[in-house]
């Protein structure tokens, strides 16, 4: 789990991920109206939104599930925006994604839902596949449950084995979605510390969707906040407290952040 | 009616810009369209809805062909959909075949008695057997075993987001979920077609031999003279054009399925529903090949 650590490069450009503009409507009804933003290098960035306010939307152009109608998408500096499944392939790489509810395959045992990437994309032998899998399940506490099928372990489990599948391929943009929500308060707090982690551990550039105002504050290095379809400020939690907009600080004050 | 509740304009990204109040009068809603131009428009949309369907089942079997001859090869996943579609339908095949053909013999028998004509029973049982009943029936039956078992397992799959943790993991959903499938359903429904064939051919022999007397040196020669390779080649392309029709329309509705519990049962549904009418209808289509 070291070989990446601290593995940020410090003359790589800060800005991993750069969204400019993007658009995207449903049979004429627009949900991303133009969502400009940065999404920095090694570094936790935190989207926040009300119900609504396209943030599922968002992440599923951002991992390119469906094809944006307008905008950019920079990986690196190059436009994933518009390419096709197979011109794909190597930025797909380049991307975990934590589902909201795991999106664990039924079908497999837990071992097997973690192991699947490395047998899909990798020629590791049966020992090297399954040394690696119970090295990730044991840093995320999971590796007793190997056996089991994700029906039956409990929620948090699910989530840690979903992150677990996610980082095996080592990605270098881990994107979470909703990783906190349907979680009792000390399960969500674990879930944040283990995020933190994993961006500490593996170097990796975290991007967090949450409406959960606690974790932001504890985790997050940038936050960021949709609202109908537009970002409508990008900085730091720090900076973020002191807000001018109207629509951040109501958003704020209703999920009971105390503004300084 | 539509403009009294038009979405507001989405404007230049902003949102908070209120509308001033209409200054207008409020236009006059028209009328109810009466229940006569309703069942026109929805006679009129039937037939654009029935091709958009046809249009998306071809291009996902498009895209199947496409992702099918790019590696990675999945030889353990496709045994696997050959031993789901292909082993184990065999016990609903057969018994399906086995009664199919008891009760064709059984009329054939009796129908062919008041001509004087029942030892052409071998013959004609064995004909439609090879041509129609054998690919039509159990391409049903699997249709009805294996397709919906197909419909909901991808539909779960979609509306749990596994066919999305597919995606970013960057494996190809149709090149791991569909391809598979309609590879097994081209190359078991032929297989299947032959099992409900002998075991047809062998209930109607037990109902006119060994129930009402026939001989059955005359029944089985009977069979051997008039049925030819043609029969068979005719009944297989059937098999095989209905294997690739049903799974790919299984896979089609859970693919696509959306809205939880309920999408995957109407899914289920309609790719039972679809697939019997698609079979039904093709079978026409390729028996014009053959005649």
């Amino acid at each position: 789990m070291t070989d990446r650590a601290q593995k940020v490069d410090p003359n790589a450009d800060p800005v991993h991920v750069a969204i400019r503009d993007l658009q995207k409507a449903y049979e004429d009804a627009p949900v991303l109206r133009g969502v400009t933003f940065d999404i920095f290098r090694g570094e936790i960035n935190v989207i926040i939104g009300g119900s609504g306010a396209g943030k599922s939307v968002f992440t599923r152009q951002l991992l390119r599930l469906e094809r944006p109608d307008k905008g950019q998408i920079l990986v690196d500096g190059e436009d994933i925006a518009q390419l096709d499944d197979w011109k794909l392939v190597p930025f797909r790489k380049k991307f975990g994604m934590v589902f909201q509810f795991g999106a664990l395959f039924d079908s497999m045992s837990v071992f097997d839902n973690v192991a699947f990437p490395l047998r899909e994309h990798t020629k590791m032998s049966r020992k090297e596949i399954r040394d690696r899998v119970m090295e990730r399940l044991a840093t995320l506490n999971v590796a007793h449950a190997e056996k089991k099928l994700p029906a039956q372990i409990s929620g948090g489990m699910q989530k840690r084995v979903a992150i677990a599948r996610a980082l095996v391929l080592e990605p270098q943009i881990l994107v979470y979605d909703e990783p906190t929500s349907g979680l009792d308060p000390v399960s969500s707090r674990l879930v944040d510390e283990l995020i933190s982690e994993t961006a500490a551990n593996f170097g990796v550039t975290s991007v967090v969707i949450t409406h959960d105002m606690a974790s932001v504050f504890k985790i997050a290095h940038h936050v960021s906040m949709l609202y109908k379809g537009v970002i409508e400020e990008s900085t730091t939690p720090e900076l973020i407290l002191k807000t001018k907009n109207p629509v951040v600080a109501d958003f704020l004050k209703a999920s009971g952040v105390n503004m300084g | 009616m539509a403009e009294a509740n038009a979405p507001t304009e989405p404007g230049s990204g902003q949102p908070k810009a209120s509308k001033p109040p209409n200054a207008e009068p409020v236009s006059v809603e028209p009328a109810e369209p009466g229940i006569a131009s309703r069942l026109a428009s929805w006679l009129f949309s039937l037939p654009v809805v029935a091709l958009a369907e046809v249009g998306m089942v071809f291009k996902l079997l498009w895209e199947t062909i496409l992702w099918g001859v790019r590696p990675p090869y999945r030889v353990w996943m496709i045994i696997a959909m050959c031993e789901f579609i292909g082993v184990e339908s065999m016990t609903i095949v057969g018994l399906t075949g086995t009664s199919v053909g008891a009760v064709f013999g059984l009329q054939l028998v009796e129908g062919f008695r008041r001509l004087g004509a029942e030892s052409q029973t071998g013959s004609v049982v064995s004909i439609a057997l090879a041509r129609e009943l054998a690919p039509v029936f159990s391409a049903l039956m699997i249709s009805a075993r294996a397709g919906s078992a197909m419909a909901t397992e991808i539909g779960s799959m979609r509306v749990s987001n596994q066919i999305d943790a597919l995606t970013t993991m960057s494996v190809s959903p149709v090149q791991y979920l569909v391809f598979p499938r309609v590879l097994a359903g081209l190359l078991m429904c032929p297989i299947l077609a032959l099992l409900f064939y002998f075991v047809g051919f062998s209930g109607a022999w037990f109902v006119a031999v060994k129930l009402y007397g026939l001989d059955s040196g005359i029944f089985i020669e009977r069979m051997r003279w008039y049925v030819d390779r043609a029969d068979l080649l005719q009944g297989l392309t059937k098999a095989a054009v209905f294997g690739v029709t049903l799974t790919i329309i299984s896979c089609r509705q859970g693919f696509y399925a959306s809205g939880g519990a309920a999408g995957v049962g109407l899914a289920t549904n309609r790719a039972v529903v679809q697939s019997a009418v698609a079979i039904l209808v093709l079978d026409y289509i390729v028996t014009t090949f053959f005649v």
